[in-house]
Parts: structure tokens; C-alpha cells; sequence
């Protein structure tokens, strides 16, 4: 389980929220869900030690998170990266092996084995030698998923991986998504579109500045909660048949 | 214009000549591999502000007598530090952080060069002096070469992690600022190697020509960093040739030299594809 408490993040004294206390399950996929600027992203930096929060602390089975850093993937957004950058897609997924291989080793053929076979996964094996750029959105999305596999982590961080890719592409990582949560992997996920909310979390986080509830979506996803995070509006059309008028 | 062959008969009698094409290939070398992390990291600015900072550090040296990398590599170092601390602490950007700290070294640095009696030439240090080159300083330059070449080696993966995905090589614990300042570090050393071939005022340019000519021509990094230390070579010697033979400044004959590769690249290479090739398709 992944333990945050008391977590309080600010920029420049502005605080993005206060007090956050919350738990990621095991096998489990967890979707965190909230209106734009309700601190999705910065939560998840937090928990990832990317950003220094205030106060709080963030534990993976009872251990502080620096000492089991190397067990957290990431998926960031890909819009933040040089896909110019000289690298093709296979050397890209061998990047993820660099975390436990440390200082001093080369990948060697174990490693690229495991690129290899992470590339098969996502059935991206015929664009190895493709750069980067040459790919369509959710290719390199599922890029990025499989060097997460082959950082062979517990714990999984995706930052809205649904992003403008294709529906097969999409559905491509959710499989893997299940089969890392079968796995007894933790998953969690950012995600925008309620509609599929139901269909894609085992539990949710509904956020805006400010844990607003969290459980089983069965139990959290509802008009209630909904309105709080979003809007009336937005509860009204996804939560009673026919809209608004 | 002297021919080549008399060129290669000089290089036979005259040990400056051979000590200046040897020292000039090793700097080619090393700047054509530092600068390919440096035009990657986005950070070409900052290869210019750290050439800059390094002046005051020679200054010193001369005044007290103690070698020139020393001197250098503190001043070098303490900028870096100092550009990302005011970039940190403040709202201040980072190229405005860059501009601001780089003119304050290099206007330090010249007057305390003007304080600098005699031998010092200032002209030399700002456009080089390649024909002057003694043993020491080949003997300096083979070190720095070698510290490049292990250096990149050694931290290969950390060295491309930080400049593709800074953020990814954090969420697994990477040190990236440590890395950031080790290439700093380096990236001085070169600095002052170049220092005699080209002048403080063109080492950016050594730093980046060939870098930036290797990435027309390749999507692989490994190749990028060969590509470039071969052509910042082939600038190296193709302008001292010029320099010996047209009575040109080796720096700028040198610089002028890779800048000539860059633009055929330009026009020329698949991946900028600027002439359209009819079989492939666009890189871009």
C-alpha cells in the first residue's frame, strides 16, 4: 500500500492543497480524477519526490519513498520532451532498465532482452529502430508503457496516458494496465474523461484542492461527489438519464 | 595559396606547426563531444556564458603563476553555480540569469587581464594563438582529452538521461544536479583548451558548429558524439591550414571551416531536408 499523509504542497505560498491523506491499494487500479488545476499532477510529483512538498510524508509499505524509489515508474506526459532528441524507440525503452542497473554498468543482454520483449508486449517491435518522432501519439505513449515495464516496478504512475492517442493504442495499455494490476502491481492513473471512469478504476481519487472522497469507484463515483469536484451541471449529465434541459 | 603538399612539408620542419595541429585536433575532438550534450540540453547559451565567465579565472592565473585550468575551472564552476542559483531564487529566467552573471565575469575578467603586466596579450586570449602552443600545453590538452573521453564513457546512460528525460532519471533517484555540475565542470575544461586555438570569443562556436552539423546527419547518439569529435577535428586542421597558408587568425580561419560544414549539411542532409529527396520521406 502507498500511505500519503498530511500532505501539503504550495508554490510560492500558494497552496495547492492541505492536509491530503490517502491510500493506493494493491492490485488495484486507482484513477485520479478532478477538474483542471485541482492538483492531479502536482500530487502525483509529490508522491513521486519530484516536488518538495511542505508537509506530509509518503510511504510504500511502511518505508519512506526516496529508499524505494527505483520500485515507482513513471509515465510522464509526453508533451514535455525533445522528440528530436537522436534516440530511437528501442534505446528509449533500455532507459528503463539504467534505475537498477546504478552507476557504472552498461545494459548488456539481459537488458535489451527485456526491451525486446517489453516492445513485443506493446506491439511495437517492427518500429525499434524507428526515432522518436516518427511515431503517432499513442505509439510513443505506449513507448513510454513499455520502458515502465521493463523498469519492473510495484508501483505504476501514469500522468493522463489517454491523452490525443488512438483508440488501439489505448486499449492497448489498459491491458497492460490489468495485467500489472493482476500482477498485484499498485496503478494509478490520472484521467480526464469521466466517461469511461467506471469501465477503467477498481478505486477512485476525486480531487479539487483537497481530497474530495476516495474508495471503490462503485462507491465514490456518484452525483454527489462529482458536483463537489466539477459542477452541477457536469454531475447532472453524467448522473441522471436525459441531461440537463 | 601555399599547396598541400607544402603545407605537410612544414608540418615536417617546424615542431610549432606540428604542436599546433596536434593540440588543435585534440580540442576538435573534445568540443565536438561535449558540445553534442550541450546543443542537446538545449543549453547552447549556457556553452557561451561559461566560455565568457572562465576570463577572470586566467587572469588570476597569470597574476599568481598557477596553472591556467585551475584558475579557469573555479571561476567556470562558480558561475554555473551562480547562474542556477540566481535562476532558482528568483523569477528570474534562466537565459536572463545566464546574461546577467556571464557579462559581470567577462567584464571582471578584462579588467583584471588589463592589470596583468606584459606578456599576457589579451588578443590571444580573446582569438587564440594556436602557433604558440609549447610541450606544457599539449601535455594539458592530452589530459583534458582524456578526462572528456572517460568521462563521457563512464557516464554514458546518466549523460543521456539527463538530456533527454531529466525528469525520468529523478523518479529513479538519479543525482541530475550532480551530473549537471560535472558536465559543467568539463564543459570548462574544454573551455580553456580551446582557449588557445580558437579564443575565448569562438570556443561556443567549436562547441556547437560540429554538434550541430552531427545532428543533421544521424538520430543515434553514440554516432552524433563520433560525428561530431571527427568534424570538430576536420575543422580543426582544414582551418589551420587555411590559417598557415592565407596568414588568416587560426581561430576564425577554424571556426569559418566548421560553419561552411554545417551550411552543405544544411542544405544537403536527409533529416533537415531542406532539398527534398525524392525517395524519402521527410525526417521532420
Amino acid at each position: 500500500m502507498l500511505t500519503v499523509e498530511k500532505l501539503t504542497v504550495a508554490y510560492d505560498d500558494t497552496p495547492v492543497f492541505a492536509d491530503v491523506a490517502v491510500n493506493f491499494n494493491a492490485s488495484k487500479i486507482t484513477g485520479i480524477i478532478g477538474p483542471n488545476g485541482a492538483g492531479k499532477s502536482t500530487l502525483i510529483k509529490a508522491i513521486l519526490g519530484l516536488i518538495k512538498p511542505k508537509t506530509g510524508t509518503v510511504l510504500y509499505q511502511d518505508q519512506p519513498i526516496k529508499a524505494v524509489q527505483k520500485q515507482i515508474a513513471y509515465v510522464e506526459q509526453r508533451k514535455d520532451l525533445d522528440l528530436t532528441f537522436p534516440i530511437d524507440v528501442f534505446d528509449l525503452v533500455v532507459t528503463g532498465t539504467y534505475g537498477k542497473l546504478g552507476l557504472f554498468k552498461s545494459p548488456g543482454k539481459k537488458e535489451k532482452a527485456a526491451a525486446k520483449a517489453a516492445l513485443s508486449q506493446v506491439s511495437l517491435s517492427e518500429f525499434a529502430h524507428r526515432q522518436i518522432s516518427q511515431l503517432s501519439g499513442g505509439q510513443l505513449q505506449r513507448v513510454f508503457v513499455a520502458r515502465a515495464i521493463v523498469q519492473e516496478a510495484d508501483v505504476i504512475i501514469l500522468d493522463e496516458p489517454f491523452v490525443g492517442i488512438d483508440l488501439q493504442s489505448e486499449t492497448a495499455i489498459m491491458a497492460i494496465l490489468k495485467a500489472w494490476r493482476d500482477a498485484g502491481k499498485t496503478i494509478i492513473v490520472i484521467h480526464h474523461d469521466l466517461n469511461k471512469v467506471t469501465s477503467y478504476f477498481d478505486d477512485l481519487v476525486i480531487l479539487n484542492h483537497g481530497i474530495i472522497d476516495y474508495g471503490p469507484t462503485a462507491d465514490v463515483y456518484n452525483a454527489t461527489n462529482i458536483e463537489r469536484a466539477f459542477s452541477a451541471d457536469l454531475s447532472s449529465v453524467l448522473f441522471e438519464k436525459g441531461g440537463v434541459q | 595559396m601555399a599547396s598541400l603538399s607544402e603545407f605537410i612539408g612544414a608540418l615536417g620542419r617546424y615542431d610549432f606547426l606540428q604542436s599546433a595541429l596536434i593540440t588543435a585536433i585534440m580540442v576538435g575532438v573534445m568540443s565536438g563531444i561535449i558540445g553534442s550534450f550541450i546543443i542537446l540540453r538545449g543549453m547552447s547559451l549556457m556553452g557561451d556564458a561559461i566560455s565568457h565567465a572562465v576570463l577572470p579565472g586566467v587572469a588570476v592565473a597569470y597574476m599568481f603563476g598557477f596553472n591556467l585550468l585551475i584558475g579557469a575551472s573555479v571561476f567556470g564552476i562558480l558561475a554555473a553555480l551562480l547562474i542556477g542559483f540566481v535562476a532558482s531564487h528568483s523569477k528570474i529566467k534562466t537565459d536572463t540569469s545566464i546574461g546577467v552573471v556571464f557579462s559581470a565575469f567577462y567584464a571582471l575578467g578584462f579588467i583584471l587581464i588589463s592589470m596583468v603586466e606584459s606578456s599576457t596579450n589579451l588578443h590571444h586570449i580573446l582569438f587564440g594563438n594556436i602557433l604558440a602552443v609549447s610541450d606544457n600545453d599539449i601535455m594539458t590538452t592530452a589530459v583534458v582529452l582524456g578526462i572528456v573521453i572517460m568521462f563521457v564513457v563512464t557516464f554514458y546512460k546518466e549523460l543521456l538521461v539527463i538530456s533527454f528525460d531529466e525528469t525520468f532519471g529523478r523518479t529513479y533517484g538519479l543525482p541530475v544536479q550532480v551530473f549537471h555540475y560535472a558536465l559543467m565542470l568539463v564543459l570548462t575544461l574544454v573551455t580553456v583548451s580551446a582557449l588557445q586555438t580558437v579564443g575565448i570569443i569562438l570556443v561556443v562556436a567549436m562547441l556547437i558548429t560540429p554538434a550541430a552539423t552531427a545532428f543533421l546527419w544521424t538520430n543515434n547518439l553514440k554516432v552524433m558524439l563520433v560525428l561530431a569529435s571527427i568534424l570538430g577535428a576536420i575543422s580543426a586542421s582544414v582551418g589551420l591550414y587555411l590559417s598557415y597558408t592565407l596568414n588568416w587568425a587560426s581561430g576564425p580561419a577554424i571556426v569559418l571551416v566548421a560553419a561552411t560544414m554545417f551550411l552543405t549539411s544544411f542544405i544537403v542532409s536527409p533529416k533537415q531536408a531542406f532539398l527534398k529527396w525524392p525517395s524519402k520521406k521527410a525526417v521532420k
